[in-house]
């Protein structure tokens, strides 16, 4: 017998959204309130996997065609390469740095490259948390 | 340059990266993980130039004034540690190319070599104690990928026991950093140096010192809590094993070191007592072990144990001999348990089993092999010209000059066990009547006789030239005899 999960199925096309802009905006967030990119990644990998448990594992994988191993290198390689910024400025590894600049709609705005770090653990959370629950869910 | 003592993490590390995206390119995954080793090794190579000659390197991360952020330090001791167990890596990975199989190379074997190279080279180097526990599980994290990898049912089952026991002694390493964070408020391994001091290190400071060595033991394998590894080191492949008998065991022996000769200073009677008499019965229990086997990959794995208590006595001495005699038996360890376990690779590879009994007059088909081996065991034992005799004789110098005589003796006397064992593997492998074997092709021989022969070679030099050798060995063992001089390295004047 075949359920008929369509109600699960639409509520997930709403509600997946509106869970990667909360993801999102947790991340964005990070620096002056609770928030970050362990948690904004840990949200936007609950987000797929909601997809996941609505739809089957080839259906994400047509729709999202990412392979999470190199998403997961890709993170931990932005992680690094902010850090090691600046050895070339002959300043201690890990050393930050920050200006305001004016952008276009937003106005005046602090840019971190604390942000570039968290982008790179932001990947590397999503990565390896889809990792481990695609190859737990592909394997029979 | 400041920031020149930290490229032997980040090297090994960013290659890891690299690797990760396409680990089934079998032949591009080799040439980077040599590759990067080689340079690893040249980079460091320069750091113990620099060390060398304009004394301890230090930077705080981050450009934070110097007990508020991580600090990574780089003294003789580290930088030594750091050199060896590159080479090492590299010896091993060369070793790999004949020996590993595809399957394995092509599931991120050689990524998680480098990612471990990361966290051993960075417990070594960190002036940090929580930092030190976080590159404790970047190389415990590895070496699980390390063990299990390939799946067969043996793998499995110590992988999990393996897994076990380091997820227990990691709970326990935070739980005493947090006691330690909350007597003394402070997590830079030098400031809490400092702050010990001026608190003349009450009772609760002696607890967490003594909980210290239960972590680390539990690392590097001390009486009485060696019980995991002779059963885990043996699952794994023969490189996987070099590398984790050599390098994963002298981490826990180098924190001991440095706790123990950086923090707990003021109650020496109790604390250096008691890791004294643990190393002594380490050293026994080892002896028990190495003679007790007939299995080769056994032997030598006890033979790790004995080491370790060799090392420990020595550190527990606090004098300037026995703390020298410590630094080299550790660099000399390291390179022949490296060299020991490749040969011993190649005796399994050519007669297809570990058991002494089945194998015999392997002399007469590969006597390089079996003359390679033979310097590789007398380097072991410490008979005087080859590399284990120096460290050997400055520990026993130094125990008696500390009035112990007894556990000097001891040692003497555990380098005839040791003898006795490797030498039993020699005469059981290399003499006697022939037994069948399946000849290995000369390609595969070369590529697993080659790096063993070069470590071999390495430690014949390492103990030819041990005079040349002084001057670095010295500085080493003054940094963790005057802890001031670290102090000042880090925090500056004062």
């Amino acid at each position: 017998m075949k359920t008929n999960d369509v109600i699960l199925q639409t509520t997930t096309k709403i509600i997946f959204f509106i869970i990667f802009l909360f993801s999102i905006h947790i991340f964005f967030a990070g620096h002056y309130t609770p928030g970050g990119g362990f948690v904004g990644g840990l949200l936007t990998a609950s987000g797929i996997v909601l997809l996941l448990l609505a739809f089957d594992l080839k259906t994400v994988t047509t729709a999202l065609p990412i392979n999470y191993t190199v998403m997961t290198a890709i993170g931990l390689l932005l992680a690094l390469s902010t850090a090691a910024g600046a050895i070339f400025f002959n300043v201690p590894f890990f050393t930050h740095a920050f200006d305001y600049f004016h952008l276009p709609l937003l106005g005046k705005q602090s840019l971190h490259t604390a942000m570039l770090f968290d982008t790179g653990v932001y990947l590397v959370v999503v990565g390896v948390t889809m990792t481990i629950i695609q190859s737990i869910g592909a394997d029979d | 340059m400041i920031n020149l003592l930290l490229f032997p993490i980040l090297l090994p590390f960013f290659f890891a990266m690299i690797l990760m995206l396409f680990p089934k390119k079998i032949l591009a995954q080799r040439t980077v993980a040599s590759t990067a080793l080689v340079l690893t090794f040249g980079v460091t190579l320069v750091l113990l130039y620099k060390v060398k000659t304009n004394g301890i390197q230090a930077i705080t991360l981050g450009s934070w004034p110097a007990p508020f952020g991580i600090s990574m330090v780089s003294d003789m001791l580290s930088v030594l540690l750091v050199l060896s167990s590159t080479l090492i890596a590299l010896l091993v990975v060369w070793y790999s190319f004949s020996s590993i199989g595809k399957d394995r190379e092509s599931f991120f074997y050689y990524p998680g070599i480098l990612f471990m190279l990361t966290g051993v080279n960075g417990a070594f180097t960190t002036g940090d104690i929580f930092n030190m526990f976080v590159f404790f599980e970047v190389l415990l994290m590895s070496s699980y990928l390390l063990i299990v990898l390939g799946g067969e049912k043996g793998q499995l089952r110590e992988s999990i026991k393996y897994i076990l026991v380091n997820v227990i002694s990691s709970a326990l390493f935070v739980v005493t950093v947090a006691y330690l964070y909350s007597v003394i408020g402070t997590l830079n391994m030098a400031d809490i140096s400092v702050k010990i001091a001026q608190i003349d290190q009450p009772g609760i400071i002696t607890v967490i010192a003594v909980l210290f060595l239960l972590v680390f033991g539990l690392k590097g394998a001390i009486f009485p809590l060696y019980f995991w590894l002779p059963s885990s080191y043996a699952a794994p492949p023969i490189p996987v094993l070099a590398l984790f008998g050599a390098l994963l065991t002298k981490v826990g022996v180098y924190a001991i070191m440095r706790t123990y000769t950086l923090f707990f200073t003021l109650d020496q009677g109790f604390t250096h007592e008691m890791l004294m008499i643990l190393s002594i019965l380490t050293i026994i229990a080892g002896c028990i072990g190495a003679l007790a086997y007939f299995d080769v990959k056994k032997i030598i794995i006890y033979n790790i144990i004995i080491a370790v208590g060799v090392i420990l006595f020595g550190a527990s001495q606090m004098n300037e001999a026995a703390l020298m005699g410590s630094v080299f038996y550790l660099i000399h360890d390291i390179l022949i348990k490296g060299a020991l376990f490749l040969l011993i690779g190649v005796i399994i590879a050519i007669t297809g089993t570990s058991d002494l009994r089945k194998m015999g007059g392997l002399i007469k088909t590969y006597p390089m092999l079996g003359w390679t081996y033979l310097i590789a065991a007398f380097g072991l034992a410490g008979i005087p010209p080859l590399s284990g005799f120096i460290g050997k004789l400055l520990i026993v110098q130094g125990g008696f000059e500390a009035g112990n005589l007894w556990g000097s003796i001891l040692i003497l006397l555990s380098s005839l066990a040791v003898l006795l064992s490797v030498i039993r593997i020699f005469i059981y492998a290399f003499w006697g009547e022939t037994v069948e074997i399946k000849p290995l092709t000369r390609q595969h021989y070369r590529g697993l006789f080659m790096p063993a022969v070069i470590l071999v070679a390495i430690s014949v030099l390492y103990g030819v030239g041990s005079e040349w050798l002084v001057p670095y060995m010295s500085d080493a063992a003054s940094v963790l005899l005057e802890p001031a001089l670290y102090i000042k390295a880090v925090l500056g004047g004062a």
